[in-house]
């Protein structure tokens, strides 16, 4: 029988008893729609779980000079100057799991605005350093390439800082401030980050150029640190990997010596974001299985029920000449449409119902492409599966005895 | 000397009830050539439910032979009696067998559907035909429910003339119907042998309907008990003629 008749006679079975097709289905479509809605729901929140875990620079790396032996005796690797203008030429030409860069050179010093004064440290780098540390600007610009080149004695002001040297609320843009002796202009103010896990102020800081702090203040050509990012999360090892054989190569370390440098990733947030998101997928996967499953027994039932009811209907139509297989593939193909009808339903009803929870709750909501196509494909062969045995039982009645049927 | 429709030798049907076995038929011979109007009578336990479904292809004899339009339907498989059913054997059920809450223009039309070589097209021209052969022209989308017993009836029969079958195997097709309706259908058997050359094998149990068909089988525990022409034929249009008309319904 061709595919168009199974259509059709499906069709008309499925017509002849509209409301229980449609409750029939109902398991199907809260199945599909909560699968839809809650994947949408859970990417929504994953996503902004992830944008406030990469708010603290999940994919930021850092490199510092390590301790070394030097003639036996270990020194602290902060005191060790390894880090130089040739390791970042270095990586900006050959990294490529790295998107931007920044090196930094800090020191420690008074702030003075005219009568008052608070001791800050003042951060030399470069203007990739905002995006590397995600920090934003309340006010003001930040400083430009240009400012680098010509060692500008510009500087971004933290809310700490504010707070002490300009209490009364005046707008610090603009004002000349010093920091130690040297005249800065305070062009930006940086947005308030907080305290970090370990209790440090980060509002508390200066941000300049790193040359003018190299230059002007330390008068040095090493850096403390350098700050990279990776293209994202995913590829921190290898961003990792990456940039340790640069800069081996780059500091012309032998096979037989130690690294001269270390580089660090934010490894435990890392496993946070990672360990959140996982968790989120093993829950609604095993919600979507649970409400599938018994939107398919749902089928299951009514497909048995369906066909002792129409055992009459089978003995006819065997009588005519419909075979085993025609049976098996009209009732098989009742519970297909069943379901995959349900499954379109149920993604509308998914899409809608994500809306409405968007609209009227305000939770961020991302339906996944993927979650659409799963569930129609899990509903599909929910359909058929569910409906194979009821479908196998049709098929395989004598015509005598359906006929007989009462 | 015209073609065998059936050819029917040494037929035997055993079933195994538990440990007893039941002849349900103890050896029938008989054949049934074209045109010709067959009644099949017994009284229950006679068997001739058992032949009945032989001849439908619906079963298989246990031993002997049975040959319809020429084809051993002994060597075949479930599916290829299916295959027979649909294209040689037009069924008419006492119960009628329509499909509910579908019109009687698909009921007709179902047979064909298990015919692939039958367009779409084609099925409905033929399904109105049908319909039409059996006076219900007007009366396509009507559903089973909206039709009396002898307009069902005469749907089914539509629906077993649709694929154009060398026999019509009729069931107590009339038992459900009062006399009147169950003349018309007579009446309706009769033309389709007599006007259009169908072949009819009627089961029956009661005399006064096999008196209108050419040839009555009686069949006794089994066995063919009397095989006799019947002469002359009723016409069961003149019964229905001749009957006074009631009030009654």
């Amino acid at each position: 029988m061709s595919l168009i008749n199974l259509i059709r006679i499906a069709l008309k079975a499925l017509q002849r008893n509209k409301l229980r097709a449609f409750l029939t289905m109902l398991g199907i479509i809260i199945g599909v729609g909560s699968v839809i809605a809650m994947v949408a729901i859970g990417q929504g929140s994953k996503q902004s779980i992830h944008d406030s875990l990469s708010n603290m620079g999940t994919n930021m790396i850092t490199v510092q000079p390590a301790s070394n032996l030097n003639g036996g005796v270990r020194i602290a690797g902060t005191s060790f100057q390894t880090l130089t203008v040739k390791d970042i030429v270095a990586l900006k030409a050959n990294a490529q799991y790295i998107t931007e860069i920044s090196p930094a050179v800090s020191s420690k010093g008074q702030a003075i605005n005219g009568a008052l004064n608070w001791p800050t440290t003042m951060t030399g780098v470069s203007p990739e350093y905002l995006d590397i540390r995600k920090l934003s600007l309340k006010d003001g610009i930040a400083f430009t390439p240009t400012d680098v080149l010509t060692s500008a004695k510009v500087c971004l002001i933290g809310q700490t800082v504010i707070d002490n040297i300009f209490p009364n609320g005046e707008n610090p843009i603009g004002k000349i401030i010093r920091f130690g002796h040297i005249p800065f202009q305070v062009i930006g103010v940086l947005s308030p980050k907080g305290f970090n896990s370990f209790g440090q102020d980060q509002d508390d800081i200066l941000i300049a150029p790193y040359t003018t702090v190299q230059k002007r203040i330390l008068a040095t050509i090493y850096y403390s640190n350098i700050y990279a990012s990776a293209a994202n999360e995913g590829v921190t090892d290898d961003a990792v990997t990456e940039i340790t054989s640069i800069l081996r190569g780059s500091h012309r370390l032998t096979a037989a010596e130690d690294n001269d440098f270390t580089v660090r990733t934010q490894q435990e947030l890392i496993a946070t974001l990672s360990s959140t998101s996982g968790l989120l997928t093993v829950l609604l996967t095993v919600v979507a299985g649970i409400s599938l499953v018994i939107g398919g027994i749902g089928i299951m039932n009514i497909m048995y029920v369906s066909v002792t009811e129409r055992t009459k209907e089978i003995g006819l139509r065997m009588s005519i000449g419909a075979r085993g297989k025609d049976i098996l593939m009209q009732f098989l193909m009742e519970a297909v449409m069943i379901s995959i009808t349900g499954g379109i339903i149920g993604v509308v009803v998914g899409f809608l119902s994500t809306q409405v929870v968007t609209l009227t709750l305000g939770w961020p909501t991302i339906i996944s492409e993927s979650s659409v196509v799963l569930s129609f494909v899990v509903c599909a062969v929910t359909g058929i599966f569910f409906g194979y045995y009821p479908a196998q039982k049709a098929s395989r009645l004598d015509p005598i005895e359906a006929l007989r049927y009462e | 000397m015209s073609k065998k429709i059936l050819e029917i030798k040494e037929l035997k049907r055993d079933f195994i009830m538990g440990s007893e076995t039941v002849h349900a038929l103890r050896g029938i011979s008989f054949d049934v050539e074209a045109g010709e109007f067959v009644t099949i009578m017994g009284s229950s336990g006679s068997g001739k439910t058992t032949l009945l479904n032989i001849l439908g292809c619906l079963d298989k004899p246990s031993i002997g032979n049975y040959f319809l339009d020429g084809v051993d339907v002994k060597s075949l498989s479930r599916d290829e009696l299916a295959q027979l059913r649909n294209h040689k054997i037009g069924f008419v059920f006492q119960a009628y067998n329509l499909l509910p809450r579908t019109t009687a223009l698909e009921n007709v039309e179902l047979p064909l559907l298990y015919n692939k070589d039958v367009s779409a097209a084609e099925r409905r021209e033929r399904a109105i035909h049908a319909l039409e052969s059996v006076k219900l022209g007007d009366r396509h989308d009507h559903t089973p429910s909206q039709l009396s017993g002898g307009q069902q009836q005469r749907v089914a029969i539509a629906r077993a003339l649709v694929n154009e079958p060398v026999m019509i195997l009729a069931d107590e097709a009339t038992g459900n119907l009062d006399s009147r309706t169950s003349y018309e259908i007579m009446a309706l058997m009769q033309d389709l042998n007599q006007n259009q050359g169908k072949t009819i094998v009627f089961v029956t149990h009661e005399p006064d309907i096999a008196s209108f068909s050419s040839r009555t089988i009686q069949l006794r525990d089994g066995r063919i008990q009397k095989d006799t022409k019947v002469e002359p034929k009723r016409s069961a249009k003149e019964v229905l003629e001749n009957l006074p008309v009631t009030e009654d319904y």
